[in-house]
């Protein structure tokens, strides 16, 4: 679309959105958030991108295939899935480990690995969708 | 407990996200497919042998207790249905190797074939019935590509019928599940099957048994809930609708055998009186449907409609000698099936045409290929010794056996037609002369094995029709676990026991 | 509410089907994504619906403070939700396609002539001599 705002107000926005998105991607768990929505904003600051540059610029910023990020988000949901199996505990079970950092406290766990892959599943998903639906003449 | 139970899920989903990161390689593709699918079939030898020998397992994903999480449970009918799958898919896989084309490679058959797989697999492991519509939904979405993948007129048509009909029928499942939350609130199929002989409404368990029986019977295409398969299934390429042909129509065979010998067992006298008249219908129907077409993958597609017949049949009965033979009757139709439309991608590639009038004298010039579908065809209809007569006479032994006799009849009366169209396809496409247009040079030249490479499609066939043999010639071994596992089946409390621990 | 709702996706469910058995193949998904909502809404009204606290467990407990609402329903609603949204993505598409393939959305003309099979498939084998040439 050729807007002078639109374009503008993208090239503000952008960085932004995908903030937000890794703010409530990082919030979830114990609160409202997660990887699926944190994915699908991810997904519409890129498809604010699309929609004022075209779906080649899109492709150029984000530098990754869709498709590919699909596939890294499978693999993650895969990773976490086989990591409890290491200590014979069934596929999928809840491992945690709790890091102090000075005063805070970091948690890592296999739920987060899970979510990443989410997180990487619904970007590339909508956002191979969007490319395609725009590509086709 | 057993970990190893998620690996019929965890194996294609794998194999199809290695596919997807190697996509631009059609050859990486392919290995990477045949490979997945040999290790599938390892992982199910191995839990077979577990389920064998020590009984139904069970997991319990991410460690949430039964009834609370999602529970993963192997009895001897989810082991069978795994293994006839695992084989299947590997059997596939190496027939696409030749049969599908560089553009569906580029646009993720296999990815596709794997989570296809995935779909089928997890529906015959899980215990949770709303994890089973979960499955059904992959198995689905990735059959929809699969259907439409190539974008050809008849394809799109063809697909467009099988997606409208699908979705709705999941979603019927979807409001059956819904009321069974509603009147028991539990998912857990176990659980349900303790309290839904509690429930005080049990006209209300009787609907919910028959929006189960429509939902499922759409996906198994039974009587009058058919119409979709013969309209959608010959439009694919010929790997495709082997797939689907042998497994899809089968996962809701499963459903139904599933639900109706665990769930549903209150009111046997109403819905397993529906059971058996639809299918008497579908049997009927589906064979004269194939007397009437002239389109190779047409025939087969209207056979797998009558086929599915038998398998309801067993079901009705509701005996352990009639569960058998539906049990049998599933495996040796996967088989005879899936084998028949891979014989017909063959023909088309000699002769450049799936219409019957348009072939003739395959027997002249392909001898090997004619008996391999001599093989397939009268397993199908029945014939001493192959897998298909051992399916058929167990199925009239539990009918007689309960005095059944009408349907008993139908069926053999239905083995009779199914002979028919198999003769009919013998008669024109192998015995008949060749006709005098419109066969393409190659044919009678091009070699079944050597050049063209076409031994790559002939192998995997060869492979199978050994399989039927085998099957007819020591049925004994596999009728027995067969039985057993109707045995299973027909006493629920070692299931609720295997899931919930000793009540 | 508990009367109100299930009248209301029965009324949603109707039209749905009455969607579903029109001509043209839009308005057939259109009848599906509304029947699929009402679903949705049946699954959630047979959950119950109570006026109770969240299922959230505040920080120093083990269970959240009584009486809490059954989260289940939502949980299975999400899911069936994100699975309705990919399948009705795909659905869409396949009618876009099909519209730019045959021309038209009107169901009848568009899924009759569908006898001609083999010739796709014959262009398929053709590529495929070509690729193992």
């Amino acid at each position: 679309m050729n807007s002078l705002i639109l374009h503008t107000a993208t090239r503000l926005m952008i960085g932004i959105i995908v903030l937000f998105s890794l703010f409530l991607f990082f919030r979830g768990h114990d609160e409202p958030g997660g990887g699926f929505i944190g994915g699908l904003v991810g997904a519409g600051a890129f498809t604010l991108y699309a929609i004022a540059f075209g779906s080649e610029a899109t492709r150029a910023i984000l530098r990754i295939d869709p498709i590919t990020l699909i596939a890294l988000g499978l693999v993650s949901l895969v990773i976490s899935g086989i990591i409890p199996m290491f200590t014979f505990e069934p596929f999928l079970t809840g491992k945690w480990l709790f890091l102090e950092l000075g005063e805070s406290e970091f948690k890592l766990s296999t739920p987060l690995i899970f979510d990443i892959g989410v997180y990487l599943c619904v970007l590339g998903f909508i956002l191979a969708v969007i490319f395609s639906l725009e590509e086709v003449k | 407990m057993n970990g190893l139970l998620v690996l019929p899920i965890a194996i294609p989903l794998v194999v199809a996200t290695l596919a997807l990161l190697f996509r631009r390689s059609s050859v990486m593709q392919r290995w990477i497919g045949v490979a997945g699918m040999l290790v599938l079939l390892v992982s199910v030898a191995i839990l077979f042998r577990d389920v064998y020998v020590d009984g139904i397992q069970v997991l319990q994903l991410g460690n949430w207790q039964a009834p609370f999480g999602i529970t993963l449970v192997a009895d001897l009918l989810s082991m069978l249905m795994l293994a006839i799958s695992a084989i299947m898919g590997l059997i596939i896989a190496v027939y696409s190797i030749y049969d599908i084309d560089k553009e569906r490679e580029r646009y993720g058959y296999y990815p596709l074939l794997h989570i296809l797989l995935m779909g089928v697999n997890g529906s015959f492991l899980t215990g949770d019935i709303f994890n089973m519509y979960v499955w059904f939904e992959v198995m689905l979405i990735a059959s929809f590509i699969l259907l439409a993948l190539g974008n050809s007129k008849n394809q799109l048509q063809g697909a467009l019928k099988y997606v409208i009909i699908n979705l709705f029928s999941s979603l019927l499942f979807l409001f059956g599940v819904a009321m069974l939350y509603g009147m028991t609130g539990t998912l857990n199929m176990a659980d349900l099957a303790m309290r839904l002989p509690e429930v005080e409404n049990t006209g209300l368990v009787t609907t919910v048994a028959m929006i189960f029986m429509v939902s499922f019977g759409v996906k198994a295409a039974i009587f009058p809930l058919f119409f979709w398969l013969p309209a959608s299934y010959h439009t694919p390429p010929v790997a495709i609708s082997a797939v689907f042909g042998g497994l899809l129509t089968k996962v809701g065979v499963y459903a139904l055998i599933r639900v109706f010998t665990l769930l549903f067992t209150q009111d046997i006298g109403y819905t397993h009186t529906i059971l058996l008249w639809v299918a008497g219908f579908t049997m009927v129907t589906g064979v004269l449907g194939a007397a009437s077409h002239f389109e190779f993958r047409k025939i087969l597609s209207f056979h797998i409609v009558s086929q599915i017949g038998y398998m309801i049949m067993g079901l009705a009965f509701n005996t352990a000698l009639g569960l058998m033979g539906a049990i049998f009757y599933v495996l040796h139709n996967i088989l005879a099936k899936s084998n028949l439309f891979l014989i017909s991608g063959i023909a088309q590639r000699l002769t450049g045409t799936f219409e019957l009038k348009q072939m003739g004298g395959l027997y002249k010039h392909y001898p090997i290929l004619a008996t391999l579908f001599l093989i397939s065809a009268f397993a199908l209809a029945g014939f001493p010794p192959l897998s298909g007569f051992w399916a058929k006479l167990s199925l009239v032994k539990a009918g007689l056996s309960i005095e059944a006799y009408v349907i008993t009849a139908v069926a053999i009366l239905v083995g009779l037609l199914t002979l028919f169209s198999m003769t009919k396809i013998w008669m024109t496409a192998f015995w008949a002369a060749v006709p005098e247009i419109g066969v393409p040079d190659h044919f009678g030249k091009m070699p079944l094995f050597g050049a063209g490479n076409l031994y790559i499609m002939v192998v995997p066939v060869m492979v199978v029709a050994g399989l039927i043999i085998l099957v007819g010639f020591y049925a004994q071994p596999l009728l027995e676990v067969c039985l057993d596992a109707a045995e299973q089946l027909l006493n629920p409390s070692v299931y609720i026991e295997a899931v919930l621990g000793p009540q | 509410m508990e009367t109100i709702l299930p009248i209301l996706a029965g009324a949603i469910f109707a039209s749905g089907v009455y969607l579903l058995l029109r001509q043209s193949v839009i308005l057939t998904i259109i009848g599906i994504i509304l029947i699929s909502n009402a679903v949705n809404l049946a699954l959630f009204s047979l959950g119950r619906i109570t006026t109770e606290n969240p299922p959230l467990i505040a920080s120093g407990s083990v269970i959240p403070e009584l009486p809490f609402a059954n989260p289940l329903p939502q949980a299975l609603i999400l899911t069936a939700i994100v699975i309705g949204f990919g399948l009705l993505a795909f659905a869409l598409a396949l009618a876009y396609r099909s519209y730019k393939e045959l021309g038209t959305v009107d169901q009848d003309t568009m899924l009759k002539d569908a006898e001609d099979t083999s010739s796709a498939i014959v262009t398929d084998s053709e590529n495929n001599e070509k690729r193992n040439a």
